[in-house]
């Protein structure tokens, strides 16, 4: 091992699916020293009154995010493309729903 | 549960001045300005978002301090656990402390997200630096006492814990919806105790009458000085931190707790507790405020033994810490190994 050896367990994100048929989401992080750790934490934190069916844990490093300093610039593209919602077109009332 | 409604200086003593904010470079000053419109719009901070030092410096000691709070008060009740009248009582029990540690994992997060590491913090707490709620620092005397903490000491933690969850910092907030959801458990099963007790022996009921006693002012000390001498409370409320000033909190759990204490059966201890009708609320009498600033700044009757306790738990349990790191480190090294 040449990584300088760890004090701290290293960070997880953790993400619960409540039920069947949700998407996993995600509800907090905790400190584990390996993914299996992460699990039962994640287990005994996050799920004590039957909060989930499934847990995924990821390594907080390995997480990937917009900056938000460009936010504006970033997801400025779809500011002005109204066109792609449904209430954009004007459809006559005797048509109803459509 | 249990935070202290107001922010303590960790390791200074009350009301020192503080220098006014130093001037901003430009680039700051329209960081500033997009900061300070976001908050007027009772918008919330994410951790990447740009926010002021003392804004982060704040969060991160008040955040810290709960999430200590949490830890810290896992200790008067788990002296109980062995003791618990019952198997049901003692299930109980390890549930609700087991909580407080998720609790404190919650809000060591959600401070983690400003920078600071959960190294750090605990190293604060067990050298004395950071403060905890000083309701820890008095002694659990009787099985009531148990019982007390969960309806009191919960119940005033909720009053406070309520409007935090619309703070402005978004991780805290979170994990205050998170709190709040479990914490209701806390105090009923608290209030049941008692209920219980108060329906058994003249013994019984006296040691639920004598820790009300003991409890009750604290309780109300939980909620901080009188808002005039609170000044951290109104830069606490610009910034969307604190949203409700302590009295109007203190005066909430008054309220709704009178009329709890009347279908208990105990008598709050206060000679000038009586209902103002011009007010619609309860008055109350005064607070010892110097016995409160005496506890917060390290003389309680238990705040050395709490610390020793706490501190000797995390070395007792350093082995564990380093035995499951090694283990994952030979793990991957295996892996390593045969993927070679």
């Amino acid at each position: 091992m040449n990584a300088p050896a760890l004090k701290e367990w290293p960070l997880w994100e953790v993400f619960v699916r409540s039920k069947q048929g949700l998407e996993h989401k995600h509800c907090g992080s905790l400190h584990a020293s390996d993914a299996r750790h992460a699990l039962q934490m994640a287990r005994d934190v996050y799920t004590r009154r039957q909060e989930g069916v499934s847990i995924w844990v990821v390594p907080s490093t390995a997480i990937t995010a917009s900056e938000p300093d460009s936010k504006d610039s970033f997801f400025d593209p779809a500011a002005d493309k109204i066109y792609r919602h449904p209430t954009f077109y004007e459809i006559p009332d005797k048509v109803g729903h459509m | 549960m249990y935070t202290q409604s107001f922010s303590v200086a960790d390791g200074a003593t009350p009301g020192a001045a503080k220098p006014a904010a130093t001037p901003l470079r430009n680039e700051d000053a329209a960081l500033q300005a997009h900061f300070d419109t976001v908050i007027d719009a009772d918008g919330k901070i994410e951790p990447r978002d740009w926010m002021p030092d003392a804004y982060r410096k704040t969060l991160v000691r008040q955040i810290s301090q709960h999430a200590h709070s949490e830890i810290v008060g896992m200790l008067p009740e788990g002296n109980w656990i062995s003791r618990a009248p019952s198997l049901k009582r003692k299930a109980i029990l390890i549930a609700k402390v087991q909580d407080e540690g998720g609790h404190g994992l919650y809000l060591y997060s959600a401070a983690e997200t400003l920078g600071t590491s959960r190294d750090q913090m605990l190293d604060a707490l067990h050298t004395g630096k950071a403060k905890y709620s000083s309701i820890f620092n008095y002694p659990t005397l009787n099985w009531a006492d148990v019982g007390v903490i969960g309806w009191l000491v919960d119940g005033a933690a909720i009053m406070n814990q309520i409007p935090l969850c619309r703070c402005s910092y978004g991780p805290y907030a979170r994990a205050m919806i998170r709190v709040c959801k479990e914490e209701s458990f806390h105090q009923r099963q608290g209030y049941e105790a008692l209920l219980v007790m108060m329906q058994g022996t003249a013994e019984q009921k006296a040691m639920v009458q004598d820790a009300v006693n003991r409890y009750w002012w604290k309780c109300l000390a939980m909620f901080g000085p009188p808002d005039a001498d609170s000044p951290n409370s109104v830069q606490g409320m610009r910034w969307g931190i604190k949203r409700i000033g302590n009295d109007d909190l203190r005066q909430k759990f008054v309220d709704a707790t009178v009329p709890q204490a009347e279908v208990l059966g105990v008598t709050l201890p206060d000679p000038d507790l009586k209902w103002n009708e011009a007010r619609g609320h309860w008055d109350y009498g005064q607070i010892d405020w110097d016995e409160f600033w005496a506890t917060v700044n390290g003389h309680g009757p238990m705040n050395q033994e709490r610390l020793a306790t706490r501190v000797k738990a995390h070395e007792q349990g350093a082995w564990v810490r380093e035995a499951a790191l090694a283990h994952a480190r030979k793990q991957q090294q295996r892996q390593q190994k045969e993927a070679a």
